[in-house]
């Protein structure tokens, strides 16, 4: 109903032939969404900058301290310089292990399926399934088959693999990376899958039996046309893959908590520890911007790099 | 097919018949978390740890759904998070449809002053991670008064330029000709985007709202911050507090795994094609 009324006055607006109000009537089309736009996007950004430079708990008054918040991230005697780094490197940590494995598992199970395999489809479908989860229940199904003394990764561990020992997947290191990047892998590799699925189909099938009437083999084939055709989509997908891995948050807060001793505590889960349980919010949204600043620093180094690599 | 054949086949073809082996292999692993969640949810608490490892429940039961569905509002209330989930998301994913469709038939269709600038400024905050605005939109939230509200789980996201930039993307691709002859017609803008432009942009609509929905019924951090009060949990942020109350109760962890994962398992099965499309558009604009 609501749809209806709004419509009834921006047509009585629209149908005034005075040139105002003609000339009136696109920016009612994007004032509804030009009003949330700078309510929660273009001022939060601004706003956000404006808090890195003060302290501030959320209940007294702002105080404006300069640059304090950043200087303290590299001074190892505060908290922030001491825990901010620590989870800087778990985070960076996270995305050198999980982002190739994203990449290349995706694209190896997209080149298989490619060939006219029997069963294609639903193969597609079960990659495909866990992205439709949420975090929290990948979560607790893995917590689960991860339990060291009751889950199903230990028990068949030792059943099929003779493997004695228990294996505190979620406790320790270097177990508790593994967790996270396995968990993450059987979550996601779905999306990226059909990326490279489509980004195949976009290839010119000329462009293989021209290459097949040359003679060309299989490694050739692939390495001269599949993955030139492939390159916009691989550029894509690992960007996106990149800045994923970098707000790693829910997997190591169901699972491990930070543990053990700090030694999974992303970046995200500590700026949110600062603002909302210790309430600095000054500190936070410098760690925010620094945290910021480093992806967008990332991800067009990796266009940069990419886009090169594309030219032949 | 007889057997004859059959081998002939496979010695012709066995590095396609290895290939599919090790794919089905795969496929297995990646099925089993899941059908392990359900054998699980359907075992007495007593059997869930009983080797070897049954993954048929000797006695299937109900117990586990029926023992957190009771549970009452002050300890694990997951139908009442799932009634958040589903509330918030649906009349999310309606206003961002309705926001973003208008701004980018603008966009996409009419002159006015400032709309190149806008636009580019638009596409600018693409780049921006949404990890830098978590804060100060806690802030704002905040003064809205709208924490533990579902305003905040409603509203700010539809400043989110995603859904401008797809549609606007689509509507370019329309052909004037019908709107043209509408406006011929004596048509307004807004008739012609009703009852023109909308009809005719179902597919990117269709992915966009699956998108949408998807999105906010898994997120997780934000309406962790905004949200104090159990009560106003969605789902997923329920979840956690919910492995907190029954932490080695993995029958229930798993009946509530189950609930969780059903709808969106479902959904999912049924609009399938719709969800591969979607990611292949959506992807296609790298």
């Amino acid at each position: 109903m609501n749809l209806l009324r709004h419509g009834g006055t921006g047509q009585a607006a629209a149908r005034q032939q005075k040139p105002w109000g003609q000339r009136i009537v696109p920016y009612l089309f994007i004032a509804p969404h030009l009003v949330f736009f700078v309510t929660f996007v273009a001022t939060p950004v601004l706003y956000g900058f404006w808090l890195s430079l003060n302290q501030w708990d959320f209940l007294g008054e702002p105080k404006f301290v300069g640059l304090q918040n950043y200087l303290n991230l590299f001074d190892k005697s505060t908290v922030q310089g001491l825990y901010f780094w620590n989870a800087m490197g778990n985070t960076l940590e996270f995305v050198l292990y999980s982002v190739p494995l994203l990449v290349t598992i995706p694209l190896g199970l997209a080149l298989a399926l490619d060939t006219r395999l029997p069963g294609r489809v639903i193969f597609r479908t079960v990659f495909y399934a866990p992205m439709v989860l949420s975090v929290a229940t990948v979560a607790i199904i893995w917590r689960w088959l991860l339990d060291t003394n009751a889950g199903l990764v230990n028990y068949y561990l030792k059943s099929i693999l003779g493997i004695g020992e228990k294996i505190p997947w979620l406790a320790d290191l270097p177990w508790a990376w593994i967790s996270l990047v396995l968990m993450t892998v059987w979550w996601t590799i779905g999306g990226n899958l059909i990326l490279f699925l489509a980004g195949l189909q976009d290839i010119p099938q000329t462009l293989y039996e021209a290459a097949r009437i040359d003679g060309a083999n299989s490694w050739q084939t692939f390495r001269y046309i599949t993955l030139p055709g492939l390159k916009p989509t691989l550029l894509f997908v690992t960007v996106m893959t990149t800045i994923a891995s970098f707000n790693l948050f829910g997997q190591p807060y169901m699972t491990t908590g930070g543990g053990p001793n700090r030694a999974t505590q992303t970046a995200v889960m500590l700026i949110r520890d600062e603002a909302f349980k210790a309430y600095r919010m000054g500190s936070a949204s410098a760690m925010a911007w620094v945290l910021g600043l480093l992806m967008m620093v990332v991800s067009i180094f990796q266009f940069r790099a990419m886009r090169q690599h594309i030219e032949y | 097919m007889s057997n004859r054949k059959w081998l002939d086949h496979l010695q012709r073809d066995w590095p396609r018949w290895l290939l599919f082996l090790f794919i089905l292999l795969l496929a297995i692993l990646w099925a089993a978390p899941l059908l392990y969640m359900l054998s699980t949810s359907l075992k007495p608490e007593s059997q869930t740890i009983s080797w070897p490892v049954r993954w048929i429940p000797a006695e299937p039961t109900l117990e586990n759904y029926r023992a957190i569905m009771a549970a009452t509002s002050d300890q694990s209330p997951l139908l009442r998070w799932m009634w958040n989930s589903f509330l918030t998301a649906s009349l999310h994913t309606a206003l961002v449809l309705l926001v973003s469709s208008l701004a980018a038939y603008a966009y996409a269709r009419m002159q006015f002053r400032g709309r190149d600038a806008l636009f580019a400024i638009l596409m600018g905050t693409l780049m921006v991670p949404p990890v830098m605005n978590f804060v100060p939109n806690y802030i704002i939230v905040d003064r809205l008064g709208w924490l533990d509200t579902y305003a905040a789980l409603i509203f700010p996201g539809l400043g989110g330029v995603f859904g401008v930039f797809l549609l606007r993307q689509f509507f370019l691709g329309i052909p004037r000709d019908l709107e043209d002859a509408a406006r011929i017609d004596g048509a307004g803008p807004l008739r012609i985007y009703w009852t023109i432009v909308l009809p005719l942009a179902k597919p990117a609509l269709v992915t966009l709202a699956i998108f949408t929905f998807m999105g906010h019924w898994n997120d997780f951090l934000w309406p962790l911050i905004v949200m104090n009060d159990p009560e106003m949990l969605t789902l997923p942020p329920g979840l956690a507090l919910f492995q907190g109350k029954y932490i080695t109760f993995y029958g229930k962890l798993m009946a509530g795994a189950m609930i969780s994962a059903l709808p969106v398992l479902i959904v999912f099965l049924f609009a399938q094609r719709f969800f591969i499309k979607g990611i292949s558009l959506t992807g296609m604009k790298g």
